[in-house]
């Protein structure tokens, strides 16, 4: 898309003689009130608008709670997945030097096959598995006798060819009904083979969505991966682990661009482009960046208590996101070279962008956004979308809790129920090898009144009042709110995107970024832009009315007779 | 690329590495999306129907929607009734579709649910319907779940009124896309012959962009059409493993005489499709459609030289794949490599016997994946490969061009919208191929072999 292409009129525009969601003195106007909230859900069961009514926010200036991390109602059209999502798909995929084997029947693997969007690369090619897929495909028999014997076969036949130093496995629904004791077959195989053998038991019923597989994942990885290297000490000063960043469409990369450049040294990436031999040693990093608070907020504050690192909440979707995240870094260290260097760094990546970006700001300014996405981009996408002009009128989480809304001032107040009991809790104490404390104690006190150090304080406090918070958005509430609000565009899935545009509004997946990206860091930032303003501007949008419609077939002048 | 692949190959038993099928319920999903005003409904965890609402989505470009039972760990251990009564009332409450389609997954399948007795006992407001098919997915693959559902829709609605049979034909179009099944029933018509299609996913899963979003769009089989279909004289099902368990399912319940022919792609098996419905009802096949045909072998032979001696492999689901080999034989090309993922002895031994009478020799797998199709490739390489968007690694690693046709197309457009199914679809192949072939042979030549006409 051209910068200085024409401001293309969409044929919702013309329908709809204008946006009802106007902004006046930072308040959102002509929004939802409670009275229309209360006839949306009055199209409810009584069961489901009792429960639904505690999930949806209208932002006001009072301290306000939200439920999450519930059951989603059966029947209810939700874009949730589940725990083997979450543990397969988006935690341990993403490790590129690690053979993943997903025990079941064939369809989980199948789907999770490819379809994240996480790269990696690897110096030596034969050492990433990312292409390809290890499902046991499970048959009939399989389900009746046990599928034990079929899943030693596997790992054995994936020692022989592919030779890695570590494999997983994922057990899908069928695993634990049947009884499967994945730990013990990885256990066999380790003595067999020598190498490490990580079973997980992440069956898709655990929990209430990816959520509940994030943790199943993370503690695996806590408790047999990260510590196990013999590294004592980082290699190189300013040494950081990311964690919670996945390198989708290369964000990671783009990230990675800008601290090599300013000096920092990443250790390890949990578990974008992420490896195996690289997390055995993120115990000698001196601090953790966290940018999806939701998937490994609870893994940062391990490696805390274990190995005495704190952890920053970083953001690196929108410029001044990127800059503050990179400050803050910055202060943490606190050395005088480093904070020179990442000003330097900053004002010259932003002058080389702010002139694109100030193009792209004159196609996108004065639109309203939907942001409803995971369980942090629903958040983070919103300072990149002011930054564009566009305004969030409504945003959320899929699969998110409290903590992600609310700030981590709530989680001592949070009573784990059934579904999160059934998750298993892992406990760590300070390592007796490598724990040290990173920081002296008093220093990170004072750095907490700058930074988040060890904090996050959620989506509601950045939202306008007045804008509409919803926890595991659905397809019907969609439906609604989009006739309400009729923003301009609607940041969501691949499961929502044909729905929306199918209404004349243009639909950006924020998972897969439409096949684009990246769109982290600095030229994050433009190419989310330019992807942003060709939904806008694209001129397809002026053909969905064909020219005949509402146009009388005769016309000519009636002579009298 | 697959670096890792060795050229060697020994027998495994452990899985599937780089699967070439994928679980029953996507399929089922698939079938009930071509009913009218139909919502599928998935009763298992969340985790299938979002993962298979999104595979359907990222092939159609289309809104794909269904509903879940949502399981959590309790309803494992106390059986699912309680979600999927819940379920049911829930959809009719708040989506209101006239029938809900439910299919199991592994999760139902292995707790045993027993979901016709939980649906007589659940509240299913009057005028609407639940249907079901058992789907489990450690048996088979999408392409049983999608014959599974339609074998569904027959137990549950198709009724025979007991008069003398009426002049219609029922065609059950197998796992093809939209642009497919349009093609077909054109045919159909353009013979004269009333039809009832089912399942009908046209008008669904490429519904039009108008500026409004429909929930139900206009597409589908209609339940009154479904169950008329008890009436017909003859029920043609396209492609053994998609379509022949519900034609048969219908001759046992409502006397319907069943036929079940090959998917009609390429010349030989349009035809027959024709003339199957030529000799049961007696009408003669029009002069459009010779002409079609005529232009179709018109084609053909001024292009065999592209074609003629190259080597093919073919992988895909067993219906669509069974039609592209005996097409490409048909076009003098080689099909040296030809693997579906779905099991089954019946496809060994269809392909084997077509190959054996082109004097081809070739290796046929059912039940494959595509890791050991890609060492099949190694050790005896191809000009051309045909199938899904899978094959997209093997084609970079090895270099071939790959045309992309089956499920799924997850990389391009407008697949779903255009036929591979009779004579238009044919030449439609055909450009297919002679691009992927020529484009690739101008791309390797030197100047002074770079041709203007070919
Ligand atoms: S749990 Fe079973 S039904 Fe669900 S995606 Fe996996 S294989 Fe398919
Ligand atoms: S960013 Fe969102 S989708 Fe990605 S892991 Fe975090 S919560 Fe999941």
């Amino acid at each position: 898309m051209g910068l200085d292409s024409d401001l293309g009129l969409r044929a919702s525009d013309l329908e709809f003689q204008g946006s009802p969601a106007t902004l006046l003195e930072g308040r959102i106007c002509y929004a939802l009130d409670a009275k229309e909230l209360e006839r949306l859900l009055n199209n409810y069961p009584a069961k489901v608008k009792k429960n639904r009514k505690q999930h949806i926010l209208i932002k006001d200036s009072e301290r306000q709670q939200i439920e999450a991390n519930t059951r989603t109602i059966p029947g209810i059209i939700t874009n949730r997945g589940c725990a083997f999502a979450g543990c397969k798909g988006v935690v341990l995929g993403p490790i590129k030097d690690m053979v993943h084997i997903v025990h079941g029947p064939v369809g989980c693997a199948f789907y999770s096959w490819g379809t994240r969007r996480n790269k990696a690369k690897a110096a030596d090619p034969k050492k990433n598995f990312l292409n390809y897929c290890f499902s046991t495909d499970m048959q009939e028999s399989d389900i009746v006798f046990g599928g034990e014997k079929k899943l030693a076969k596997m790992i054995d036949e994936v020692v022989e060819v592919f030779k890695p130093e570590a494999i997983t496995i994922s057990a899908t629904c069928p695993v634990g009904l049947i009884g499967d004791d994945l730990s013990a077959v990885a256990k066999a195989a380790e003595q067999k083979h020598g190498v490490k053998v990580l079973s997980f038991n992440c069956e898709g019923y655990k929990g209430v969505s990816q959520s509940a597989g994030h943790h199943i994942a993370n503690n695996g990885l806590m408790e047999r991966v990260i510590g196990q290297g013999e590294m004592n000490e980082a290699s190189a000063k300013y040494a950081i682990n990311i964690l919670g960043e996945y390198n989708i469409g290369g964000d990671g990369w783009e990230i990675e661009r800008v601290l090599d450049e300013i000096g920092y040294h990443v250790i390890a990436v949990m578990t974008g482009d992420g490896s195996y031999e690289e997390l055995k040693n993120a115990h000698v990093a001196e601090l953790n960046l966290v940018q999806c608070h939701r998937s490994i907020n609870y893994i940062a504050g391990m490696l805390e208590t274990k190995y005495g690192t704190p952890w920053l909440k970083v953001n690196f979707i929108g410029i001044q996101n990127t800059i503050d995240s990179l400050r803050n870094m910055a202060l943490y260290f606190g050395d005088e070279a480093l904070i020179n260097k990442t000003e330097e760094v900053i004002a010259r990546e932003a002058a080389r962008i702010e002139p694109v970006m100030e193009q792209y700001r004159k196609m996108c300014a004065g639109k309203t956004a939907f942001c409803f996405v995971g369980g942090s981009r629903g958040h983070h996408y919103q300072g990149l979308f002011a930054e564009l002009g566009i305004e969030t009128v409504l945003a959320g989480y899929e699969f998110a809790h409290r903590d992600d809304y609310e700030g981590r001032e709530v989680l001592p107040g949070i009573k784990p129920d059934a579904d999160s009991k059934n998750i298993p809790e892992l406990h760590v104490s300070p390592d007796e090898k490598f724990f040290s404390l990173k920081i002296p104690a008093e220093r990170a006190e004072q750095l907490k009144q700058q930074i988040p150090l060890s904090n996050y304080r959620g989506l509601i406090p950045d939202m306008k009042d007045g804008s509409v918070i919803v926890d595991d958005l659905n397809h019907f509430e969609t439906e609604e709110l989009i006739r309400i609000f009729k923003p301009d565009i609607f940041a969501s899935g691949i499961k929502d995107k044909y729905v929306v545009q199918k209404m004349g509004i243009p639909a950006k997946q924020l998972h897969s970024y439409d096949y684009s990206g990246p769109y982290a860091g600095f030229n994050g930032a433009v190419k989310f832009a330019e992807d942003v303003s060709a939904a806008f501007n694209t001129p397809t949008w002026n053909f969905i009315t064909p020219p005949w419609k509402n146009k009388p077939l005769l016309t000519g002048t009636v002579h009298n007779a | 690329m697959l670096d890792c692949t060795p050229q060697e190959i020994k027998e495994r038993s452990g899985g599937k590495i780089n699967p070439a099928k994928t679980c029953q319920p996507v399929g089922a999903m698939y079938a009930a999306l071509g009913i009218h005003n139909c919502l599928p409904h998935s009763h298992g965890s969340q985790g299938c129907c979002s993962y298979h609402r999104m595979h359907l989505t990222r092939h159609f470009r289309d809104p794909i929607m269904a509903s879940t039972s949502s399981f959590t760990e309790g309803a494992c251990v106390f059986g699912g009734g309680a979600n999927l009564k819940t379920a049911i009332k829930n959809v009719f409450a708040i989506y209101n579709p006239d029938i809900m389609a439910v299919h199991t997954t592994c999760l139902t399948e292995t707790i045993g649910d027993d979901i016709p007795s939980i649906l007589s006992s659940a509240e299913i407001p009057p005028g609407k319907l639940v249907i079901h098919a058992n789907t489990p997915s450690y048996v088979g693959s999408h392409i049983t779940g999608f014959a599974n559902m339609t074998k569904g829709m027959v137990n549950y609605l198709a009724e025979s009124s007991g008069e003398p049979k009426r002049e219609q034909v029922n065609i059950i179009p197998g796992f093809l896309n939209p642009g497919d099944m349009r093609e077909i029933k054109r045919l159909v018509r353009k013979m004269g012959i009333k039809l009832i299609m089912f399942p009908d996913t046209s008008g669904v899963v490429d519904s039009p962009m108008t500026g409004e979003y429909k929930m139900y769009p206009n597409g589908g089989a209609t339940v009154e059409d479904i169950r008329d279909s008890g009436n017909s004289r003859l029920t043609l099902a396209l492609g053994t493993f998609a379509s022949a368990d519900p034609a048969n399912q219908l001759e046992r319940k409502c006397k319907v005489p069943a036929l079940t022919l090959k998917t009609p792609i390429g010349v030989k098996a349009t035809d027959e499709l024709l003339l199957a419905l030529r000799n049961k009802f007696a009408r003669e096949i029009p002069a459009e459609l010779e002409e079609e045909r005529g232009q179709l072998v018109d084609i053909m032979t001024d292009t065999h030289f592209h074609f003629h001696g190259k080597k093919v492999g073919i992988f895909g689901d067993p219906d669509v794949v069974i039609g592209l080999t005996e097409f490409v034989l048909s076009l003098g090309m080689q099909p040296v490599h030809v693997l579906t993922g779905t099991p089954g002895g019946a496809f060994e031994r269809e392909v084997s016997a077509m190959l054996q009478e082109a004097g081809v020799k070739g290796r046929v797998k059912a039940e494959g994946d595509l890791f050991e199709l890609h060492q099949y490739l190694k050790n005896e390489p191809v000009d051309l490969l045909l199938g899904t968007t899978y094959g997209k690694y093997i084609a970079k690693a090895e270099d071939i061009p790959l045309v992309r046709i089956g499920f799924p197309v997850l990389d391009r457009s407008v697949h779903s919208y255009l036929p591979v199914v009779g004579y238009k679809g044919a030449m439609r192949i055909i450009e297919m191929i002679s691009n992927a072939l020529l484009d690739r042979a101008d791309r390797d030549a030197s100047d002074e072999d770079f041709e203007l006409v070919m």
